[in-house]
């Protein structure tokens, strides 16, 4: 009887460090490749490179992170594959991922079914709206770009907005938030043009609402080449009243093609595009000039936001799973939703059972091209 | 208001003509519809740009980069359409749709998926057409696009009509078995259409990158659109293909002006579709005479 005990404590002994060097283990599915490759590939190395950072620095509560992670192409249908795999064959204890909107949508049921905290990194509104017990998301939506640019607007005294919009995605979806909110906002849309893929010249569009009455302002919701041919277009018909670009161009690239006419373009942008330029004062400054460091030294390519909501991501489940003392799932997930005043590079982030996203309108920034670079807005 | 539409369509239409220029001289020479046209329009922006970005002067990075292309077109002729030359027609069209797609992949891995700038020819200032502050305005890079497409439709009405190797090029696309049989190498007939049209192509696309910039994916969207005003001003016709271009410019800027910019390419092949059926042969397209 004694020796069965002792032979029983033995082995609770053996094992029990056993038990605790088992890793915690983040499950991620990204669009590494495929057309989203552009979101899913700073996510990646960003995931990558702070699971080693947070193991050197040993690990959280006393075990190492270990990073389960799949290329999920930007396919909803592969997402779903892999998710499936993640919950029940590598038994993740969170998941951080989904690129493009479409994946993240195509695991939600998984992970509502599961029981399984999610951190999205996924732009549109619909993950969290309406709100998803298991699932929470860190970027910012169109949404709140619209609102902030209405806003800027506003203060500068222009009630009256046309709308110039591309053929893809973002642009669609963009044009979509940014109509629904501009009554609340207080500006009239009074002209809303568009212009297809792969366009060459929109001074036609231009034409006409240089010639509609009453605009005051013009907002250009796009993505790729054609904000920057707008812009050189808006330049040559001379239009005089602001012209706003989304956080779609929110990059060098985007100044270096239009050139000399991007001067005086306002665009809102997330913290970590203008890391420099924020004053120290900033709650945010630590966090994006560090992140910023981080990841240019180590992969020696210009940092982006979509890395940023990476990044959030993994901190927010940590911080969570520090606060709630353990990897049991439901503890996770309540710490998650009462998140307060974590510092990320999207912004500040506030969750509540109602909001699972967390960010409000400061997460971005107003800035305005001024000799070919970006100044902040005050 | 009228005027700045006008100018706005004859903007895009310069850039459609000259690209729909290079689809009249393969056609004319195999009835060949090159859908890979777009991707040398691709090749001359984005080697143009990356000469220049090198550190080269603006001219010897164009030449340079219309050199590639030409190298480009002859090995597409070749590697792929030469060894299918007794091929159908069909078969011969797929065979640049697939060589459209490989050479877009290739420019990813050549040079990177980034957009490209190339400076204007001569400077960015606009040309203000009428005194009111309302004036119409014009890019100058415009005229040097109108310039080139008017240039380049002198150019090949010469070569086809007054040069051997031009009338050659006609012959073997009216009748191959024929023109074969009169010495003429349909061999050498097709690698001269194909590195003449990449490198119209090439020429194209170094022109028109100052005005829309040049990405690795631009071939496919001009490539279409050349390629319908190809079809509106008739099919082998250099200055069909020109009026067809412009013409595709006007109705889109004037669609987009007057009635809605959402619509503005259903227009575009809305008339298209229209001229299909009732001028089959184009605006300027030779009557296809079939002699039995």
């Amino acid at each position: 009887m004694f020796l069965r005990t002792l032979v029983a404590a033995a082995m609770a002994l053996a094992l029990s460090p056993l038990a605790e060097a088992q890793p915690i283990r983040i499950g991620a599915f990204l669009s590494v490749t495929g057309p989203a490759a552009f979101l899913g590939d700073p996510e990646q190395k960003t995931l990558e490179l702070y699971v080693e950072k947070l193991n050197a620095a040993g690990g959280v509560l006393g075990r190492k992170l270990e990073l389960v992670a799949y290329d999920s192409a930007g396919d909803a249908e592969k997402a779903r594959g892999y998710v499936k795999r993640l919950i029940e064959q590598d038994k993740v204890d969170v998941l951080v991922g989904g690129s493009t909107t479409g994946e993240t949508m195509a695991a939600v049921p998984l992970a509502e079914a599961a029981g399984m905290p999610f951190i999205s990194l996924a732009g549109a509104v619909v993950i969290i709206e309406p709100v998803k017990k298991w699932v929470f998301k860190t970027p910012h939506t169109d949404r709140m770009a619209c609102e902030k640019v209405f806003a800027d607007m506003r203060a500068r005294g222009a009630t009256k907005a046309a709308l110039i919009s591309g053929a893809g995605g973002f642009d669609r979806s963009m044009r979509a938030e940014c109509l629904k909110v501009a009554g609340a906002q207080g500006v009239q849309i009074v002209a809303d043009e568009t212009y297809g893929a792969g366009d060459t010249d929109m001074t036609a569009q231009l034409a006409k609402i240089k010639g509609t009455p009453g605009v005051q302002a013009v907002l250009n919701a796009g993505f790729g080449q054609g904000p920057a041919i707008v812009t050189k277009n808006y330049r040559q018909l001379g239009i005089g009243v602001p012209l706003y670009q989304s956080h779609g161009v929110a990059s060098k690239q985007y100044v270096s093609l239009a050139g000399d006419a991007a001067e005086g373009v306002r665009l809102p942008a997330a913290a970590l595009l203008v890391a420099e330029t924020l004053p120290d004062a900033d709650p945010q400054k630590k966090v994006v000039t560090g992140y910023k460091r981080d990841y240019e030294s180590r992969f020696k390519q210009e940092v982006s936001t979509f890395g940023g909501h990476a990044y959030d991501g993994l901190m927010l489940a940590v911080e969570a799973m520090q606060r709630a003392r353990s990897t049991d799932k439901a503890k996770v997930r309540d710490a998650l939703e009462a998140t307060r005043g974590y510092v990320g590079t999207g912004g500040v982030v506030n969750m509540s059972a109602q909001d699972h996203m967390g960010l409000d309108l400061s997460a971005f920034r107003m800035l305005e091209v001024r000799k070919g670079d970006w100044t902040l807005v005050k | 208001m009228i005027a700045q539409y006008v100018l706005s369509g004859l903007t895009t239409g310069a850039i459609y003509a000259l690209v729909a220029l290079g689809f009249a001289i393969i056609y004319n020479a195999s009835h060949v519809i090159n859908f890979a046209q777009g991707e040398f329009v691709m090749i001359g922006g984005m080697a143009s740009a990356a000469f220049f970005d090198a550190g080269l002067p603006l001219p010897v990075a164009i030449v340079l980069s219309i050199g590639v292309a030409t190298l480009v077109g002859l090995l597409l002729e070749k590697l792929a359409v030469e060894p299918a030359r007794d091929a159908s027609v069909i078969t011969l069209i797929i065979i640049t749709i697939g060589a459209s797609i490989l050479l877009r992949g290739l420019a990813t891995l050549v040079w990177d998926k980034k957009i490209h700038r190339l400076p204007a020819f001569s400077g960015e200032a606009p040309i203000v057409i009428g005194s009111t502050a309302g004036g119409a305005t014009l890019l100058p890079q415009v005229l040097w696009v109108l310039g080139v497409s008017a240039a380049a439709v002198a150019l090949l009405t010469w070569f086809f009509r007054r040069t051997l190797t031009g009338k050659a090029i006609l012959a073997v696309s009216h009748n191959r078995l024929a023109a074969r049989l009169m010495g003429i190498s349909v061999r050498r007939v097709l690698a001269v259409s194909f590195g003449l049209s990449a490198a119209l192509g090439a020429l194209a696309g170094a022109l028109i990158a100052p005005i829309s910039f040049t990405a690795w994916d631009v071939g496919v969207m001009l490539g279409l659109k050349g390629f319908a005003a190809a079809i509106l001003g008739g099919l082998g016709s250099s200055a069909g293909a020109v009026l067809g271009g412009l013409a595709l410019g006007l109705i889109e800027s004037l669609g987009a002006g007057y009635l809605s910019s959402a619509y503005k390419d259903v227009f575009a092949f809305l008339i298209i579709i229209a001229a299909l059926v009732f001028l089959p042969n184009g605006l300027l397209g030779r009557r296809a005479a079939e002699r039995v």
